[in-house]
């Protein structure tokens, strides 16, 4: 709770911290705010948006409703953003760690996987990787984790690099420490602080390459998404601009609420170092 | 018999293609009980001598012999196990403790890897140490970062008598401390050596805080021993430039006074 309160203390953390709470609170009730499939017709095709209280925001050419589409679509950008962002940086802190604390060979030949994956651009990778497999939301997150997590490895590598010198690693050696307590205890707790701070960009660049991805086509065909819509508006652009619109509004806004937030938690961990 | 028997100790460091010799060839040793301060100006090697000692880098050659047995070959658990009976106070208050620890936690680390008292004991034990360092018991509770740098080289003293150590190393261990405070420190840390026995290896640059606890002083100069005596001799007739040039450093150091009482004026 402290936690929250130090973040929402800023003003960019408190509007992050409100834009990504309300965002949660659609994807968690989506079922309950918008029963029903929102991918199923529901009334006659290309209805403008304020017109019918019944689709406030109008219906696509099939007649499929734009408030239901945009209210289940957060739930998968948000869910895919996420994962995929909890999976980078989980692969990047292990490898990071693991190069920091063995150093020697063992550093020297992840690092250059961690260089082989950086040289890549991520959004290729993902896309070739998502259109060998298929599309679905699993290889989806891990398609984007591929491309994410090198940032946090080489992060955390340095992080872990600098703290093994410290003097209070040196006194747990002295007290009788054993390494892996050390390492758990000692150091991984103090290397943490700026790889969270690093994971709301991954969240954020996540959530648009996943919508890049069902721009594409290459999103999973079941459900909708953000992505999605805007690509199905593209073909009525100059008709109905509002199909691609409001899908697109509802990504920018998710995004810079991701961004609003993690400036609030990177402000937050600094005024707690500060303090110390 | 000697508690610490080092020989022929040497270290080089290379950087940049520079080698440079930390430690050449450094023997001395230590009696149970007794205080060696060891002496020197930036650079002398006196810290890489403590840091090979408590076995946190290693050394290139010679042997230590700790408790009449030899320390550099002890590794894994059983060098962890005989670690608890040489500790450190390291130099840099705010940098040798981590900074999420409490007070409480810092001192039941030691407690519990070396087993001392039973888990249910932990907490008098804990409150007993804080109390013996001149704290009070109620200071357990708190953040390491809500205490000052007087009492944090109090808890940093705590947690190095907590294992029953029978050797401490204190680097420079009072030298980022505020002279007021220096004195205390430097009375709590012979009151200790009294009650418990325990040999000090007192490393500092400071020779007016060395004459004030040491009972032998050995002046180290680029990476070698170059004077090694009781204090009063080393003081009083040092035979060294290096010796000579330290006690020129410390303008306010008068020789006569009673020893340990010196840091009083």
């Amino acid at each position: 709770m402290r936690r929250i309160q130090n973040i929402t203390k800023t003003p960019e953390g408190a509007i992050g911290f409100g834009i990504i709470a309300a965002l949660m609170l659609v994807a968690l009730f989506a079922p309950i705010v918008s029963p029903g499939d929102p991918l199923r017709i529901a009334g006659s095709p290309l209805l403008a948006p304020f017109v019918d209280p019944a689709f406030p925001l109008g219906t696509d050419r099939l007649g499929r409703d734009v408030l239901a589409g945009i209210i289940h679509g957060t739930r998968t950008s948000l869910a895919v953003g996420i994962a995929a962002a909890i999976a980078a940086i989980a692969i990047g802190l292990c490898v990071g760690l693991a190069a920091g604390f063995a150093g020697g060979a063992v550093d020297e030949a992840l690092m250059r996987i961690v260089d082989a994956f950086q040289i890549v651009p991520s959004f290729l990778l993902a896309l070739a990787f998502v259109s060998v497999i298929g599309a679905s939301v699993p290889v989806v997150v891990l398609a984007i984790a591929l491309g994410a997590w090198a940032d946090p490895a080489r992060l955390t590598r340095a992080q872990v690099l600098s703290i093994r010198e410290r003097d209070y690693v040196a006194s747990a050696r002295v007290i009788g420490m054993h390494p892996v307590e050390i390492a758990w205890k000692e150091i991984l707790p103090n290397a943490l602080p700026p790889v969270l701070a690093l994971s709301a960009i991954i969240v954020a660049a996540a959530i648009l390459t996943e919508a890049a991805l069902s721009f594409l086509g290459l999103g999973d065909p079941n459900i909708v998404t953000w992505g999605s819509m805007i690509a199905e508006g593209r073909n009525v652009l100059r008709s109905s601009p509002s199909l691609s619109i409001f899908p697109g509004l509802a990504l920018v806004i998710t995004v810079i609420g991701v961004y609003l937030l993690s400036e609030g938690l990177t402000k937050a961990l600094a005024g707690r170092r500060s303090e110390a | 018999m000697m508690l610490l028997d080092i020989a022929d100790l040497s270290r080089r460091f290379s950087s940049g293609g520079r080698d440079v010799a930390a430690l050449s060839d450094v023997s001395l040793t230590l009696a149970p009980g007794e205080t060696l301060g060891l002496a020197g100006a930036s650079g002398s090697g006196k810290s890489t001598l403590a840091r090979i000692l408590l076995r946190l880098i290693p050394a290139d050659g010679g042997t230590i012999h700790f408790e009449g047995k030899d320390w550099l070959t002890l590794s894994g658990a059983e060098l962890r196990r005989r670690r608890a009976k040489m500790q450190m106070v390291f130099q840099d208050i705010l940098g040798a403790f981590n900074p999420r620890a409490t007070v409480a936690s810092v001192l039941d680390d030691p407690l519990r890897i070396h087993e001392i008292v039973p888990k249910a004991e932990r907490p008098g034990e804990i409150a007993a140490l804080l109390e013996r360092v001149g704290l009070p018991a109620s200071y357990a509770t708190r953040s390491i970062r809500e205490v000052s740098g007087g009492q944090r080289q109090r808890i940093a003293i705590a947690r190095a008598i907590a294992t029953r150590p029978s050797l401490i190393v204190l680097d420079e261990a009072v030298s980022a401390l505020d002279v007021s405070i220096r004195g205390k420190i430097l009375e709590l840390l012979v009151e200790l050596q009294q009650e418990r026995g325990i040999a000090y290896l007192f490393v500092s640059h400071d020779l007016a805080v060395l004459r004030a606890v040491s009972h032998r002083i050995a002046v180290m100069q680029a990476g070698r021993l170059v004077e090694i005596g009781t204090a009063s001799q080393v003081i009083e007739n040092p035979q060294s430039s290096a010796a000579r040039a330290l006690i020129a450093a410390v303008p306010r150091l008068v020789t006569g006074l009673p020893e340990r009482h010196y840091y009083d004026v």
